[in-house]
């Protein structure tokens, strides 16, 4: 038994179902994340937006799925790397033409460099906020601490900016091609319900995008102050 | 030059065997029809080299009518050219334009080593196929036909995912040379059916493990072997190899 769990743990459709639950519940994440963010809109000088990053940084379930949401984007990550070098691996010598815009979507080919340019982007993020946040959790100020204050701040600097809109870009195209995928992989695909799932994720990968992005630009713009 | 015939740069994959590496070499051909198949046109220009005391460009094939999948030929960046729906056999030089140059390589993939040219060894598909990929009954006499029902749509899914000839498009085309979509499709055609499911735990994880074993790249789902495949596999038989793998783990 032991032995047949291995087995199943080790097997390519094992790891796949490891990709596509793990990007599942990454998404998840993302859906709070993007909710939370829109309350800057609340126009109210960020008290709505400081009570959520509030409520994020002290409540003790958010605590502990702050732990399982980076065991999601570690397992994830490892997982894409071990696939990633096994498929180089089946296809030692390239062809000299290969036309793959001729049967697929390029983002749908290109995961891997979404995912690095992601990651990327993700440790100059966690720079940003995350970082200041533990700080003054363990800092004792948690209470003082004033995130709003931080991302009117940052989103000062062009550059920065200009950074988050490319990683932004970069989760969309990640999504358009991730959420139908996972789907797929999980087996769940019918002729009736895979059409929807497939429009569903377009529309989640542009909807994502813009209110990530609308943050960034509407404090650069000085629309929320 | 008949009216209507090409004159086409043909750059083709020369292997010697699977010791040494190969290269593309060009081959100016004239005066091709139309109407020739891409075969047709393989054999014209080997039959010219034979006549120069070349040797001869080595290529799969046989029935050349589309059911053998045999002619594994990837062409321009596609397995099979550019049409779909058809195998090499299929593909009619009308697909192509005066002038055009055609470059064309073989199958692509670890687990589909080059034996010479343009032939590959595809002997790892029936090595998957050997590790679960019939059903084990004596079974005598042909039964009376509705003996067992079967409901119509599952014997027509199954009909479909058997139309697989087992080319290796999908292997070829796949940026990830996975092997999902033939081995899906092997699994599907018994799955459906009452007497396939018997042996359904047993064979997809025998076969999975196969597949693996091969050292065949894992499906991302880019949907390229869908598109390509010459006689439309759909991915959902990939979804449902995943939903019998998931299940028989879970079983057993």
């Amino acid at each position: 038994m032991s032995n047949s769990s291995a087995n199943f743990i080790q097997s390519s459709l094992g790891k796949k179902l490891l990709m596509g639950l793990t990007g599942l519940f990454l998404i998840s994440f993302l859906v709070v994340h993007a909710t939370l963010n829109s309350f800057i809109f609340a126009m109210d000088g960020g008290d709505l937006f400081n009570q959520g990053a509030h409520f994020m940084a002290t409540n003790p379930i958010i605590r502990i799925m702050e732990i399982v949401l980076f065991i999601g984007i570690i397992l994830h990550i490892v997982q894409a790397l071990v696939l990633t070098l096994k498929n180089q691996k089946a296809r030692p010598v390239k062809y000299a033409v290969n036309d793959g815009k001729a049967n697929s979507k390029w983002y749908s080919r290109s995961m891997g460099i979404l995912g690095s340019l992601l990651l990327m982007f993700l440790v100059i993020h966690l720079s940003h906020f995350w970082v200041g946040t533990k700080a003054a959790q363990f800092g004792g100020t948690i209470d003082e601490h004033n995130t709003y204050i931080e991302i009117i701040e940052v989103f000062h600097n062009p550059l920065i900016v200009l950074v988050y809109l490319l990683g932004v870009i970069s989760l969309g195209y990640h999504l358009a091609h991730g959420f139908q995928s996972s789907f797929q992989t999980l087996g769940l695909n019918h002729p009736k319900y895979t059409p929807l799932v497939k429009l569903a994720g377009l529309w989640f990968s542009i909807l994502i995008t813009i209110v990530f992005a609308a943050m960034p630009i509407s404090v650069y713009f000085g629309i929320v102050k | 030059m008949s009216h209507g015939n090409m004159n086409l740069t043909l750059k083709i994959w020369r292997q010697k065997n699977d010791k040494e590496t190969g290269k593309l070499v060009t081959y100016p051909v004239k005066d091709i029809s139309p109407d020739m198949s891409f075969l047709e046109m393989f054999d014209v220009l080997n039959e010219e080299l034979i006549n120069k005391g070349e040797e001869p460009i080595a290529f799969d094939h046989d029935c050349r009518e589309g059911i053998c999948g045999m002619c594994s030929m990837f062409i321009n960046g596609r397995p099979h050219g550019p049409k779909r729906g058809v195998t090499t056999c299929q593909l009619h030089m009308r697909s192509f334009k005066n002038g055009d140059t055609i470059v064309v390589e073989p199958w692509r993939a670890a687990a589909f080593p080059v034996i010479k040219d343009l032939t590959v060894d595809r002997s790892a598909f029936d090595r998957i196929i050997a590790k679960g990929g019939f059903i084990s009954v004596n079974t005598g006499n042909a039964q009376d036909a509705n003996n067992i029902p079967i409901p119509k749509p599952d014997a027509d899914a199954s009909f479909e995912a058997a139309a697989c000839i087992g080319c290796g498009a999908c292997v070829a085309t796949c940026k990830n040379s996975s092997a999902m979509l033939f081995v899906s499709a092997k699994i599907s055609q018994l799955a459906l059916l009452p007497q396939g499911r018997v042996e359904a735990t047993t064979r997809v994880k025998n076969m999975v493990a196969q597949m693996d074993e091969e050292g065949f790249g894992n499906c991302t789902n880019t949907g390229a072997c869908e598109i390509e495949c010459p006689k439309g596999i759909s991915l959902e038989n990939i979804a449902r190899m995943n939903r019998e793998y998931f299940v028989a783990n879970i079983k057993s």
